[in-house]
């Protein structure tokens, strides 16, 4: 196969005529040049396809220098160019000429935008495996080395990724010397690669003997943690949960916890912020005895911090951290040391605390038990369901499960009702459209019978906001309380009131009806749909309103497969004749289009047996849809399916009829 | 002796697109000569940079100066929104005296006119500031700002170019696509520098108001953004998300008394920037504090003399520029009379105070009148912060010796200053009679103001922005 590329790559080839497999490598090779960033990039990516045709040692030879020499390209082809020399050891001869690959990637570790240089780190790193340990102190050592003393920083950013991989398989005298190479990063004069070298701390103490971890990374670890630069110093935290977990306990007290104890008290914010954000994994790494000692009051101090964006942090963290603690004790540990600092949060200044706050505070209710929920908890929930912000409401009502597992949500009702109805007035469209999302689920919890009593006028209030998105969110919610309540309380409670709209003053609350009916017609089933809505769609046909009228044709579009020929012949097809005369250009056109879906299935009602035969033919398309349990299961799809994709829904409607 | 150089100019401008204007443009060159510490009047023109015809066009206009940290690469802005950068001849053996000479680099178009429809609103190419990024590898950083939009150029060069391809010949005739008996690799072959500016990001839809400064953290990945009520931080890196970090803008805009002038990062806490305002105070911020810098941690402020109090003095009071020293230690900022220094430690009044053209202050009411009143000088720092410089009317601008307390006016302009003499200081009569040498405050000419210049970060090496033309002055090399 790599033979056949070129007469320098084998004797057989020589003399032969031209090859018609070799028109498209050309064309690949020349659009490594084409103009068009779109084409060279196409060409990037077929990259293994031009090495496998020109065989390995032309790819070694001719190609790699090439390539090492294109770093002037747009970034997306850099990128592309990167990650295939990660995977092209097999195509330049295998492990033995894996080095061939350092040099390309040598010079895409250098440029300036930082996602290709650490695709050619990663690049590097995968290709590093595939040296043996000769190449790699001959090769791949000696190229790390250049990178860390280069004269621009990229280079020197991107040498801090190479030390772990080759690392472990150095000699002893070439370890002492990437060591080194390491320390002198860490002490850069260019805040970018002592930042590259701080990220890249953990991963190398991973690597190193213990003793050497205590010896040297600890003293690094010191020093990058009080880095003039803050940039530099938060990243040393994440350096710290690493080393962490390498250290005996009493090694940790001694050389770690200090500098933690410091980073948690540090004047910039930023590192302060990024203690509470690593918080668990600190937790994890120091053990519990550590953070019963100090991470608990770091905490607190976290909490209280003067910073918002601090407290926001670690109030995120709240619940995580509650769920790490040991077992035992835990729940005195947070009635007595946590939940205070908590209490005091729920009336914290900064809105962003509080929404955070509301978004995991419900997670404390499994982990603290009934009795503390309802004592303790509780009057923060209803506390934040009074909150001034929407969103904080919004979070507490959307994490109802959680409470409800424990308590149930009757204990919240009281106030979790006047919650709803402010939210469900809010004067900014999206939270009411927020809280409309989670109706469905509220109507589940709270049942039927509160749900009507309190809730039902809410829902259809909503139907004639003045906002679109709103009055559609409400329609679509009524269709999903139908399915949760069933269609006879459909007919009771909703049907009715829907049906009234249509004699609204307002044409927009008219169409709502239509829509309405659209959504629902599904859910309520055959029945309802042909003797109480039909013929009120069908009285709209004379809408003085043309938008209403051609919703009208869309409507009986819609629930023509639910009615059967009588009905369709008798009152819908006259009302789409007429519809079809109208003078408004849009009415006669959708009247037009359901005259004929409504004529389609008015022949297929009238050959049934032949029409049935047809669509039980095999197919896996019609399969698909013909399995009966997967309608019955999920109406809301189907639905979806109904509006999507006419014509087989139209199959469907017919065959469950058959049923 | 000079012909040389001064050919070799010529043939770099109209090579330049200058203006994208076709027009002549001469460059002029002279002998190199020196100034020591405290002797500053023997400025020597070193390089005049000037288009022929006098009738120049307002787009050509600097608008900004700026060296880059290395001083090998100068770049200017103009009011067309082109960038223009100059590069630093090195020296070779050939010509000894072609060192200094700056010829142009590179040229692009950086900003265009746009204009924002959803509020009616023309946006101006006009470069407000330039700053270079430390470099990183081969390739040079800039940041450029008009009054709304960021770029940040990349300034690379090339002298390498593939050749060889399968499907056409040499001449760049087809082959027939089925008689390809072998493939061909491109190789590289070496041909003429080509310098390239691409455009690496665009930093927009962050400011309301226009944006008056730009400023490099020293983390080498953050820069912010003034306008003239909120200072923005940005990452380098990222285009779609910046953070405000102050904003002076009152719920009630007709509360509003001051706006921000400047800002600047300090050059080495990385924490730490100043911003001026327009009443003449400066407010530094620690972002360690807190996110938002809306409370400062310092508060430099001159009380004002009752004595001198006037209708202009809030006018006259407010900052233009505001710059640290090299050092950290110092900052200075320049109002429309004087350039104060000031002590980071000392927070009550400049350690020192410069009089610019002091002469103007009774000129105040006509200066109001042309609007010359509002003009924002700049100001900067030698490379050891022993001497600062800033501009005045007359294309005269001012040097000040922070040491000897000695200051010098000089002459920006190509009439007055012959190739390979060295600047002539002059003096502004303000007394009743005329001396010899001495021109009259009302003969200055208030249209040639020289309102942005720069110095090099190392030698004494100084670029003077005047109207459209720059000129690079240098001391004299034994």
């Amino acid at each position: 196969m790599a033979g056949a590329a070129g007469p320098g790559s084998g004797p057989g080839s020589a003399g032969r005529d031209a090859d018609d497999s070799l028109y498209p490598i050309a064309v690949l090779i020349d659009e490594l040049r084409n103009e068009d960033v779109q084409l060279r990039l196409n060409s990037i990516k077929k990259l293994s396809t031009i090495a496998l045709a020109l065989g390995v040692e032309r790819t070694r030879m001719e190609l790699l220098p090439f390539l090492t020499d294109t770093i002037y390209d747009e970034d997306e082809v850099l990128l592309a160019l990167a990650e295939q020399l990660g995977d092209f050891t097999g195509l330049v001869g295998g492990p033995d000429f894996a080095h061939c690959l350092l040099p390309p990637l040598e010079s895409l570790a250098t440029v300036e935008e930082t996602v290709v240089r650490d695709k050619a780190v990663e690049s590097l790193r995968q290709i590093s495996q595939e040296h043996t340990p000769v190449a790699l102190e001959a090769h791949f050592v000696p190229l790390v080395k250049r990178l860390a003393s280069g004269d621009w920083f990229t280079s020197r950013t991107s040498a801090c990724g190479l030390f772990s991989v080759c690392y472990p398989r150095a000699s002893n005298v070439v370890k002492a010397e990437i060591r080194q190479h390491f320390r002198s990063l860490c002490s850069d004069d260019t805040p970018m690669v002592r930042r590259a070298a701080a990220s890249k701390l953990g991963e190398f103490a991973k690597v190193l003997e213990l003793d050497s971890v205590k010896i040297e990374i600890v003293p690094l670890f010191i020093n990058l943690a009080s880095d003039e630069q803050d940039s530099v110093r938060l990243l040393a935290v994440e350096a710290c949960v690493s080393i962490a977990q390498l250290l005996s306990q009493d090694d940790l007290e001694v050389l770690v916890m200090p500098t933690l104890r410091h980073a948690a008290e540090d004047k910039s914010w930023r590192v302060r912020y990024m203690v509470a954000d690593k918080f668990s994994e600190l937790q994890k790494a120091v053990g519990p005895k550590i953070t019963l000692n100090d991470l608990i009051p770091a905490f607190q101090n976290l909490l209280k911090d003067c910073e918002a964006e601090v407290r926001a942090a670690a109030v995120h963290k709240v619940k995580e951290l509650c769920e790490n603690l040991p077992i035992e004790g835990r729940e005195t540990i947070i009635m007595n040391r946590i939940l205070p600092y908590i209490k005091e949060l729920v009336s914290d200044t900064n809105q962003h605390v509080k929404i955070a706050l509301a978004s995991v505070i419900m997670g404390l209710c499994t982990i603290l038990g009934k009795e503390n929920t309802i004592e303790h908890l509780l009057p923060l929930f209803l506390a934040q369901l009074k909150d001034e912000c929407p969103e904080v409401r919004l979070n507490i009502i959307s994490n109802l499960d959680c409470v409800n597992e424990v308590i149930g949500i009757r204990q919240l009702s009281q106030s979790l009702l006047p919650a709803i109805v402010e939210l469900a007035e809010d004067a900014k469209w999206r939270v009411r459209l927020a809280i409309i999302e989670y109706m469905p689920l509220l109507a589940g919890q709270l049942g039927m019978e509160f749900f009507d009593e309190k809730l039902n006028s809410l829902c259809m209030a909503w139907l004639v906001d003045h906002v679109y998105a709103i009055r559609e969110a409400a329609t679509n919610n009524l269709m999903k309380l139908v399915q949760k309540f069933g269609t006879e309380w459909a007919q009771t409670t909703i049907v009715p009131k829907v049906l009234v709209m249509a004699n609204d003053p307002n044409y927009l609350h008219r169409m709502t009806t239509l829509f309405c009916i659209n959504a629902l017609s599904e859910a309520c089933g055959q029945e309802i749909t042909a003797k109480q809505m039909l013929p009120i769609v069908l009285k709209m046909a004379g809408d003085q309103v043309a938008n209403v009228r051609f919703n009208v044709a869309k409507s009986l579009q819609k629930i023509g497969p639910l009615l059967d020929t009588d009905a369709l012949q008798g009152k819908v097809k006259p009302v789409l004749q007429k519809l079809g005369q109208d003078e408004d250009m849009d009415v006669k056109y959708f009247a037009q289009e359901a005259i004929s879906v409504v004529a389609q299935r008015l022949r297929k009602l009238d050959f049934p047996v032949k029409d049935s035969e047809e669509h039980r033919a095999p197919g896996p398309d019609k399969n698909h849809f013909l399995r009966p349990g997967m309608l019955g299961e999920d109406t809301g799809k189907f639905l979806s399916l109904m509006s999507r994709q006419h014509k087989e829904t139209e199959r469907l409607a017919w065959l469950l009829r058959g049923q | 002796m000079f012909s040389g150089p001064r050919q070799r100019g010529l043939r770099l401008l109209t090579h330049a697109e200058w203006c994208g204007v076709p027009s002549e443009a001469s460059v002029l060159l002279c002998k190199t000569v020196s100034m020591r510490a405290g002797d500053l009047a023997q400025w020597f023109r070193c390089l005049l940079h000037k288009r022929k015809d006098p009738s120049w066009i307002s787009a050509d206009i600097i608008s900004t100066v700026e060296f880059n940290y290395s001083g090998d690469l100068l770049a200017t802005g103009d009011k067309g929104g082109r960038v223009v950068i100059f590069q630093r001849e090195q020296e070779s053996k050939s010509r000894p005296h072609s060192r200094g000479e700056y010829n142009v680099y590179s040229t692009f178009q950086s900003h265009e006119p746009e204009f924002d429809y959803l509020k009616s609103l023309e946006i101006e190419e006009k470069i407000n500031k330039i700053r270079w990024l430390p470099q990183q590898n081969a390739a040079h950083f800039l940041l450029s700002t008009n009054d709304k939009t960021i770029k940040l150029w990349k300034i690379s060069e090339r002298d390498k170019r593939a050749e060889g391809y399968n499907l056409k010949d040499e001449d760049g005739r087809l082959r027939d696509p089925f008689r390809i008996t072998a493939l061909r690799v491109p190789i590289l072959k070496p041909m003429d520098l080509m310098v390239e500016a691409s455009p690496r990001r665009i930093f927009a839809n962050a400011h309301t108001y226009h944006i008056n400064s730009i400023s490099v953290n020293s983390d080498h990945e953050t820069y912010l953004s003034a306008d003239d009520l909120r200072i923005n931080l940005w990452h380098l890196e990222i285009t779609d998300r910046s953070f405000n970090i102050v904003d002076i803008k009152p719920a009630n805009m007709e509360e509003l008394t001051e706006v921000i002038t400047a800002a600047e990062f300090h050059p080495h806490q990385c924490n730490v920037f100043v911003y001026s305002s327009s009443k003449g105070t400066i407010r530094l911020c620690d972002m360690r504090s807190s996110a938002l810098c809306d409370r400062h941690s310092k508060f430099f402020e001159e009380p004002e003399d009752p004595s001198s109090r006037s209708f202009f003095s809030e006018i006259i009071s407010s900052i233009s520029d505001v710059k640290f020293s090299h050092s950290g230690r110092y900052m200075m900022t320049r109002d429309y009379l004087s350039v104060k220094v000031w002590d980071l430690n000392m927070e009550s009044r400049p350690v020192e105070t410069h009089q610019v053209h002091e002469y103007l202050r009774s000129k105040l009411c006509s200066l109001y009148e042309n609007d010359c009143i509002f003009d924002k000088f700049e100001c900067c720092w030698n490379g050891s912060d022993s001497a600062i410089m800033t501009g005045s009317y007359n294309n005269f601008f001012r040097m000040f010796d922070r040491n000897t307390r000695r200051d010098v006016t000089l002459e920006a302009s190509r009439e007055n200053s012959k190739p390979r003499a060295s600047l002539k200081p002059r003096k502004v009569c303000t007394g009743g009679k005329r001396k010899k040498d001495e021109i009259s405050v009302d003969s200055l000419d208030f249209n040639k103001k020289i309102l942005h210049t720069a110095w090099h970060p190392m030698e004494n090496i100084i670029a003077v922005a005047a109207t459209n033309n720059l000129y690079i002055f240098q001391d004299k090399i034994n």
